[in-house]
């Protein structure tokens, strides 16, 4: 049943990618929407909407590094802390842990504001890096994030992280421990976030950071001005990532400085990859097929194999499997399954 | 317009361009010619702030813009194409022109979130602009293909057009005809006059002496990154001085 939700939610973006008529895409994403808005009516399996709400919470992370690596070029492989701190904005200021309880709802738009600010922070300091030595001084920031909560014990509980955090409420009415009104936040959030990300793509700045992508040195003799156009994308880019830190904690109720390790950057930026980095339906449907296998797919294969009477942890080759994808894909179609008309020629060019 | 007064740059050990000292009339078309790495790209460099120079003074309408960064120089009215060209590959035509307007555009991070009404009025303005302007270059049927796409003649054009979308006072052109053909040649020396007549200032830098003669008012010849002579084409075309460093006797 779950496989149905992926597979309808993949074809329907797929299908969209290939109109050209924008109003006709409109459309397609209005429907899928209603269609998932309507899903809880029918379908009452609470796990279900975990794993859709997860889902959606990465393809959240996945559209808002794409606005860093896909539009502006930058490519960051420590995107988890600021997942990390939007999280942990909520666990701090929604939990006993201080005794303070600020509204879900006020939260999430503190938590996007820190992000973005921390975004700008962590930001400056690489404005005159590119490439490798980007990479790998965003990698560390993202070393040391998860690592400044484990370490600061007394604010954030060190490694055990916060628990007990507060169930997020709509009008008095509490969340509870459904997951489907998470699964709702989610859905919004996502359409907000396509909406700014579509916005964004087809104005001044979007333009600017295809400029600095395409050529740094030509954009800056056009007059742009390249700091202010690269610190604007990691803000963006860092927000939507801690909207998404927000939502994830909340439905958790816990945070813990493990869950925002490197690998949740390096499966954010695997989802780019596979989908098509800079392509907003390719990035959604790059977090689609990632969060399916490893919150779907690996998982069902654990319970086959020990019903078959072997013990293996299938979870524990999840790097294996995204490696594997991903050296696929770099073989097979290096622009991802569903890239940009750029992309696709830039990649075509480069081979010729 | 444009003065520099004893600009020197040092790569090392190399002085690429040695006590320069050059007056850009406003309203003129000026030339710097030389020989290969006599550093006339090096002063492109300079003026439009990707170096420092090492020493002396780089003045723009009275303003000093020696340590200025790039962008500021390029907002205050200096746009440039690259010798080696720098478009923006995988960019339509029309979007390089239009990253070109970028700094005269208002749009702010919100009006491009949220597509303010503001950000669409002007958005529709800057493209109606940059149809315009690639009309003037020639481009105007190939507004929506990859500037990469573009034959060669094309996409020396585009950069024209790309650097005029930045409404600038004065346009730096490095050997903007390399690599044409005679015909594309000459619609280029009609396009640079047309750039005049548009009261915008050039200074070009060309190996092509034909085109240099045909459309300078003001010549300067560097050799070894010092200045050897300037003056009008004719002068230039009868100084020994030039003749022996640098155009032997294919001119004169
Ligand atoms: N960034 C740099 N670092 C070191 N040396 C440089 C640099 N840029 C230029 N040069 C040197 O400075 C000298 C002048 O170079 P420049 O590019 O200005 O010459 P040019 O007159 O434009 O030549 P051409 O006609 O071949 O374009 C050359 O010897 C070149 O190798
Ligand atoms: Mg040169």
């Amino acid at each position: 049943m779950i496989y149905l939700y992926f597979l309808v939610a993949i074809a329907v973006v797929i299908a969209a990618q290939r109109l050209n008529d924008l109003r006709a895409k409109r459309v397609l994403f209005l429907l899928l929407g209603a269609a998932l808005l309507c899903a809880p009516l029918f379908d009452r399996n609470d796990a279900t909407f975990n794993v859709l709400a997860d889902a959606g919470i990465f393809v959240l992370l996945a559209l808002g590094l794409n606005i860093v690596v896909g539009f502006a070029g930058l490519l960051d492989l420590g995107y988890a802390a600021f997942f990390a701190i939007g999280a942990y904005a909520y666990a701090m200021m929604a939990s006993p842990q201080f005794n303070l309880h600020l509204p879900f709802w006020l939260l999430l738009f503190l938590a996007a504001a820190f992000a973005a600010i921390f975004g700008i922070i962590l930001g400056a300091p690489t404005l005159r890096l590119r490439g490798d030595y980007l990479a790998i001084v965003t990698l560390g920031f993202g070393e040391i994030v998860p690592q400044i909560f484990q370490n600061l014990t007394k604010y954030t509980g060190g490694p055990n992280g916060i628990g007990a955090l507060d169930f997020p409420s709509f009008f008095g009415r509490s969340f509870g421990q459904s997951t489907i009104p998470y699964y709702y936040v989610v859905l919004a959030l996502i359409a907000l976030a396509l909406f700014f990300a579509y916005n964004l793509r087809d104005s001044r700045l979007g333009r600017a950071w295809m400029a600095i992508r395409e050529d740094e040195l030509a954009a800056r003799h056009m007059g742009i001005n390249t700091t202010a156009v690269k610190l604007a994308a990691f803000a963006l880019g860092a927000s939507f990532s801690g909207l998404a830190g927000v939502v994830f904690a909340a439905k958790l109720s816990l945070v813990s400085p493990d869950l925002f390790q490197f690998q949740v950057s390096v499966l954010i930026v695997s989802m780019l990859v596979l989908g098509g980095m800079g392509n907003i339906p390719g990035v959604i449907v790059g977090a689609l097929v990632l969060v399916l296998v490893n919150n779907v797919v690996l998982p069902q294969a654990n319970t086959i194999a020990a019903s078959a009477g072997l013990h293996v942890d299938f979870g524990n080759y999840h790097f294996f499997i995204y490696g594997a994808i991903l050296v696929g894909i770099m073989l097979f179609r290096p622009e991802g399954l569903l890239p940009s008309r750029q992309r696709k020629e830039e990649l075509h060019h480069a081979a010729a | 317009m444009l003065r520099l007064e004893g600009v020197t740059k040092r790569f090392g050990e190399l002085v690429a361009v040695n006590d320069l000292s050059l007056n850009v009339a406003a309203g003129s078309i000026s030339a710097i010619i030389g020989p290969n790495g006599a550093g006339k790209s090096t002063v492109f460099n300079i003026v439009s702030g990707i170096y420092r120079p090492s020493a002396g003074e780089i003045f723009f309408e009275d303003a000093r813009i020696d340590g200025w960064p790039t962008h500021r120089i390029a907002a205050a009215g200096i746009a440039r194409t690259f010798q080696n060209i720098r478009l923006f590959s995988f960019m339509a035509a029309i979007d390089n022109v239009l990253a070109g307007e970028d700094a005269h555009l208002h749009a702010r991070l919100w009006d491009s979130l949220l597509h303010t009404p503001r950000q669409r009025r002007e958005e529709k303005a800057a493209r109606e602009r940059a149809r315009e302007l690639l009309r003037f270059v020639g481009l105007e049927g190939v507004a929506e293909t990859y500037a990469r796409n573009l034959p060669y003649g094309s996409q020396r054009r585009l950069e024209i057009g790309r650097a005029l979308a930045s409404r600038p006072k004065l346009l730096l052109l490095d050997e903007p005809a390399a690599g044409m053909n005679p015909r594309e040649k000459g619609e280029l020396a009609d396009l640079v006059a047309a750039i005049r007549e548009r009261g915008i200032t050039v200074l070009l830098i060309e190996h092509d002496m034909g085109l240099v003669m045909r459309v300078s008012d003001e010549i300067t010849v560097l050799d070894y990154g010092q200045r050897i002579a300037s003056g009008k084409p004719a002068e230039i075309r009868s100084n020994p001085r030039v003749i022996a460093a640098y155009l032997g006797t294919a001119v004169a």
